[in-house]
């Protein structure tokens, strides 16, 4: 195959890596029934965070600590907001974007286009080798292999464990969780956390290995973090199906980058292109339940309807049913 | 996501204790200053030199002044904009993209009627209609698609968002670029005569001035005063139930979103005639998210909408004041962000300490 195209393949899998975790973490915070809607803000935060971290200690590792840490923080503001006060999650949420993304201007100010360290890449001996498939996946920088494992350990995890269904059980029905004996409140905490602290962590993936350094206003994060949040809907809350929006949204990305070196769209137009294909996605994801849908349906000739009736069904998701429902122990 | 109760408390609280609740409050603001100055330390500045030069690049002259007032006006629009969504129970996000397309089809009509003959007068109120209309269209795009495709309106009005932004873009450096080479810094001006005049020696012109307080005014007396209000107050508290007892939710909902968008095509008309005149790529200038802000920080109620926005238009104008003791203008944005997180969360524990009491 041509080279040029494995180099694409291998960044659509390499700008994928910090969407997938933030969009995955959203995933298993909103399992628990919350909706932390601060990723756009956190992930800035924790970019700038993140870099300055590094570069002051020198420690590429100290960098993606603080990035979870910011992560985590802000999710533990969300948690309080939300679970303790019962305040609206959408106004809290709204509010850290907004905030954390400013945050990020002010104090990276002094910080801004400075030289720093980033991760290096590290082929896997013998793996690299196998043709196509080892310069796409096996030529990369370490966090690139660890989301390999992520999307499996958080599939198997959710799915396959028993902490997990509890998971489950706490955004599905938390009161039959709580009577089961389930600490919801407390559940529903550390999820948030967790969740935050690997949105968090996309800020220095972006900063010290994908889109390595600050850049202020500039340095193209922002937007990123609205996507993470739709491709957690688009991929119906199952990790596997997010992994494989955040890899179209990888494509997506790439697509701009080889347009804009070959033809003179502006950039600002190529960065905006995944944003219509989002609000399309969800379109497609949600009207099968609109009612208008179930009447023209039913009005249809029977063909038509089963074939039609079975691809909205294939594409729908429902999201977990008490997410964003304040709970109170009886 | 689901719908889910606002910050919204019951009136019955408020009356109980005024002085104690107006503390509880103030308490907000203080912990919002503490938080502000933490990162003003951060940043290696003095809190009192930044507020200070806030202070005297918001009130230190007349220009400074009328610069405040002319940026309340189109934010304590954007915000009356945004009280009938909120009243209606609708997060409307897509605010700031549709100020832009308000301001794309005002600069579209000025480019139309430019050369027509037309008097200038009428053209202005042509384009401030096509600004209008721009606005409406793009509001009631999430509302569609809420009520018809089931996609939650905060997705829907942030994709919107970044589109109007996209087609300002594609505008700028395509079909309206200025003779020549096109630039990022917007389309060519609009003519002197399309422009509203300031007064003698200030940077606020008074027709804009009284469009906002005719919209204060309206939008007080529509949300408290008119069965309009007190059903679209019934929606917001739950929608299900306002069906059932009549209301038709789905022409109120769009109603809300239509009202808001209005709202939004004027304010970006007002961008496009009095400061900018020209697009620009950020047409909107952040009103739509920072009228979000105020609206969340009023708590539906209307009256305190034009304080609040003076406030936040006094930060947003003062802050660039701050370039000359060494800091960015996003400043304004995290003590504007600080002060309605705070007031969230300090409404939050105020309500539990009363329910335990």
């Amino acid at each position: 195959m041509e080279l040029a195209i494995l180099t694409t393949l291998a960044g659509i899998v390499e700008y994928a890596v910090p969407v997938l975790f933030a969009a995955i973490g959203e995933n298993i915070t909103e399992k628990a029934g919350i909706t932390n809607l601060s990723v756009n803000g956190t992930i800035i935060l924790a970019a700038m965070g993140g870099f300055v971290a590094a570069l002051i200690t020198d420690s590429i590792l100290l960098g993606f600590i603080v990035g979870a840490l910011i992560g985590a923080a802000v999710a533990a503001i969300v948690a309080f907001s939300s679970i303790t006060l019962k305040q609206s999650q959408v106004a809290i949420g709204f509010i850290l974007a907004l905030l954390c993304r400013d945050l990020a201007y002010f104090l990276g100010a002094p910080y801004t286009n400075k030289p720093g360290i980033f991760l290096s890449k590290v082929p896997i001996p013998g793996l690299v080798d196998i043709p196509v498939v080892g310069p796409v996946l096996f030529n990369h920088s370490l966090v690139v292999y660890a989301s390999y494992l992520f999307i499996i350990a958080a599939y198997l995890f959710m799915f396959k464990t028993r902490p997990g269904l509890m998971l489950q059980g706490i955004g599905e029905r938390p009161a039959a969780a709580f009577a089961r004996g389930a600490n919801v409140k407390g559940l529903r905490y550390f999820y948030t956390i967790l969740g935050g602290a690997l949105v968090g962590l996309a800020g220095p993936m972006y900063s010290l290995a994908v889109k390595i350094g600050w850049a202020g206003q500039l340095s193209g994060l922002d937007g990123i973090g609205w996507i993470a949040l739709a491709i957690t809907i688009f991929g119906g809350w199952n990790p596997l199906k997010v992994a494989l929006g955040a890899y179209l949204f990888g494509g997506l990305q790439q697509l701009g980058i080889t347009l804009q070196s070959t033809t003179n769209i502006p950039i600002q137009i190529l960065q905006a292109a995944p944003f219509p294909l989002m609000i399309f996605t969800l379109l497609l994801v949600n009207v099968g339940r609109a009612e208008w849908v179930e009447r023209e349906l039913a009005a249809m000739p029977e063909k038509p309807r089963k074939a039609l009736t079975k691809i909205l069904r294939a594409l729908r998701t429902s999201p977990p049913a008490s997410l964003g429902v304040p709970f109170e122990n009886e | 996501m689901p719908e889910e109760p606002q910050i919204r408390q019951s009136p019955a609280i408020l009356k109980r204790s005024t002085w104690i609740d107006f503390g509880i409050r103030f308490s907000a603001v203080i912990l919002a200053l503490v938080f502000t100055s933490i990162i003003l330390g951060i940043a290696k500045a003095q809190p009192l030199e930044a507020f200070g030069s806030i202070l005297k690049g918001a009130f230190g002259s007349t220009i400074k002044f009328t610069s405040v007032v002319a940026s309340w006006v189109p934010l304590v629009i954007a915000t009356s904009g945004l009280l009938f969504t909120f009243t209606a129970g609708l997060w409307n996000i897509g605010m700031e993209g549709q100020i832009i397309t308000g301001a794309v089809f005002t600069v579209g009509a000025f480019r139309f009627l430019d050369g027509t003959g037309l008097d200038p007068i009428i053209v202005i109120l042509l384009a401030f209609i096509a600004g209008a209309m721009g606005g409406i269209f793009w509001a009631l795009l999430p509302g569609l698609m809420k009520i018809y495709g089931g996609v939650n309106e905060i997705f829907g009005g942030l994709g919107l968002n970044f589109v109007a932004k996209t087609i300002a873009i594609w505008l700028i450096f395509g079909p309206w670029k200025r003779p020549g080479v096109a630039s990022g810094s917007g389309t060519e001006w609009i003519d002197v005569k399309f422009r509203l005049p300031f007064l003698e020696g200030t940077n606020l012109s008074p027709v804009i001035l009284i469009i906002a307080i005719f919209i204060v005014l309206f939008t007080a007396i529509m949300l408290k005063g008119t069965h309009f209000g007190l059903r679209l107050k019934a929606i917001g508290k739950n929608d299900k139930a306002a069906y059932l007892l009549g209301i038709p939710t789905t022409r109120y909902f769009l109603l809300a979103f239509g009202i808001c968008g209005l709202f939004a095509g004027v304010a970006g008309a007002i961008l496009v005639t009095s400061k900018q005149y020209s697009l620009i790529p950020d047409a909107g200038f952040g009103y739509g998210f920072l009228g979000l802000l105020v609206a969340m920080l009023v708590n539906y109620h209307a009256i305190w909408a034009p304080i609040v926005a003076i406030f936040f238009a006094a930060l947003s104008i003062g802050n660039t004041e701050l370039q000359y003791i060494g800091l960015n203008s996003y400043f304004a944005g995290v003590l504007q962000g600080f002060l309605v997180l705070f007031v969230v969360l300090v409404d939050g524990i105020r309500k539990r300490l009363l329910k335990k009491r």
